[in-house]
């Protein structure tokens, strides 16, 4: 691995948490090195631009922002899908269904790539113009992951504004009625993140609760829970600054360090793209500006499978949310 | 300045640095109990808050609030054991009054 160095400030402040430990040390301390074994998930954020602004988002986005990806960019990701036959491609932002090229970009993947993931906020559905999305998803055969930080309005509400929580559920609704969650080609997997400065807990035993509190409540169904640690970086790092819990996040997420993660770790087998094309071992460390390692490809325009396989992957504090009990990931948990 | 530090708990392990044999054993003794079992974690979470209330150690409060939490419990649940564990409190004290109904009876005609 190679520790990152980076220039971007927050409110005055390092954009990075205090931490009681390198990253970089405990993995050699555990005889641990951190490369890719090769670009099999290519994540593409389309821009910071979205319909919430919620506490704890990494990327910043909300409705105010305008950074998102050009058609130029949504054709070079598009060569790379076809020319490398990547597997997987999954699409984040923001909320990636408003830029204007986002349902271009699905139809022309779906040719070529045998996955498609959509980081989908479920409230973009009330958008104008959004109201087919279900349709959409579905023609598309796209699996959904959406954030419903918990199964009742309080404490979603609490995270994602007022609002939030209803709408949600109205929208599982619409995915449900087109056959998300139950039919097995239409995959709709939530993520659960914890509401404040606490690690989540185990992944299949929330999961039992969230489908039977869903199921009982709202007859919502869905098919796996996926459960993250919150990320000390952007708007979580400045509420854990003011709310006084960055030192005891901190050195509970270096306390709980689990080496079994290691292995599992997102950034090994993703490739992460900006909304201008730049490369990112990860979505976090694109929000923090540190890119590839310099001897690989920088931009999506210069893919090449090669150069990025086996590359160093840039580590800071924040890495420690990754690796942190039973680890974290897009994915869910990554601890074997 | 107050009597009880929030950083202190961190320090815990500090007792360990004297009779470090007695501290391993109720450390591991400890920890064990809050294994999954015939009950839960969340459930062993959850009566240790109720504990933590009733023994009222701050300590206790602050890691079985965390540790409710990390184990997927929510507010309503964790309100719930402690308004259990101030009940047992509040009844503990009122079945105390038989005691006092006892000897007054004892000494009145």
């Amino acid at each position: 691995m190679q520790t990152a160095t980076i220039q971007i400030r927050r409110n005055g402040k390092s954009a990075l948490p205090d931490s009681p430990v390198s990253f970089g040390e405990k993995l050699k301390a555990h005889n641990l090195d951190l490369r890719s074994t090769g670009v099999e998930i290519l994540q593409v954020n389309v821009g910071k631009l979205c319909n919430q602004a919620c506490k704890h988002c990494h990327v910043d986005a909300s409705p105010t922002r305008t950074e998102i990806m050009s058609r130029q960019v949504i054709e070079a990701c598009l060569d790379v899908l076809r020319t490398y036959k990547i597997p997987t491609l999954d699409i984040t932002g923001g909320a990636p269904e408003l830029i204007p090229d986002f349902r271009y970009f699905v139809t022309e993947a779906e040719k070529t790539v045998g996955k498609i993931i959509i980081r989908h906020n479920l409230t973009v559905m009330f958008e104008e113009g959004q109201n087919d999305l279900p349709e959409f998803f579905r023609e598309k055969e796209v699996e959904v992951v959406s954030s419903l930080p918990y199964f009742l309005q309080q404490q979603t509400d609490a995270q994602r504004g007022a609002g939030v929580f209803d709408k949600s559920v109205e929208a599982l609704k619409k995915l449900n009625a087109v056959g998300y969650g139950t039919d097995e080609k239409l995959i709709l997997n939530l993520v659960y993140n914890p509401v404040g400065a606490f690690l989540p807990p185990v992944q299949e035993s929330i999961e039992t609760d969230f489908k039977r509190e869903l199921k009982m409540r709202y007859d919502v169904v869905f098919n796996n829970l996926y459960t993250i640690t919150n990320m000390p970086i952007a708007r979580y790092l400045d509420w854990l600054r003011s709310s006084r819990n960055e030192e005891s996040y901190m050195q509970k997420l270096t306390n709980a360090f689990n080496p079994s993660t290691v292995a599992g770790l997102m950034c090994r087998n993703t490739l992460s793209v900006d909304w201008l094309g730049n490369l990112y071992d990860c979505d976090f460390n694109q929000m923090l500006e540190i890119k590839v390692s310099d001897e690989s490809p920088q931009t999506i325009f210069d893919f090449t499978p090669e150069k990025l396989a086996n590359r160093k992957i840039k580590t800071a504090p924040h890495c420690f949310g990754c690796t942190a009990g039973a680890g974290s990931s897009c994915g869910g948990t990554v601890a074997v | 300045m107050h009597y009880y530090n929030e950083e202190d708990l961190a320090r815990f392990g500090e007792i360990g640095k004297s009779r470090p044999d007695l501290f391993e054993k109720f450390m591991a003794w400890y920890q064990a109990c809050q294994e999954d079992g015939a009950l839960s974690k969340r459930e062993k979470a959850l009566i240790g808050l109720a504990v933590a209330i009733t023994v009222q150690c701050p300590y206790c409060i602050d890691a079985f609030t965390q540790s409710s939490l990390e184990n997927g419990s929510n507010t309503e649940q964790m309100t719930e054991a402690i308004h259990l564990a101030s009940a047992i409190r509040g009844g503990a004290s009122l079945i105390h009054g038989i005691q006092s109904h006892n000897a007054h009876d004892k000494i009145s005609m």
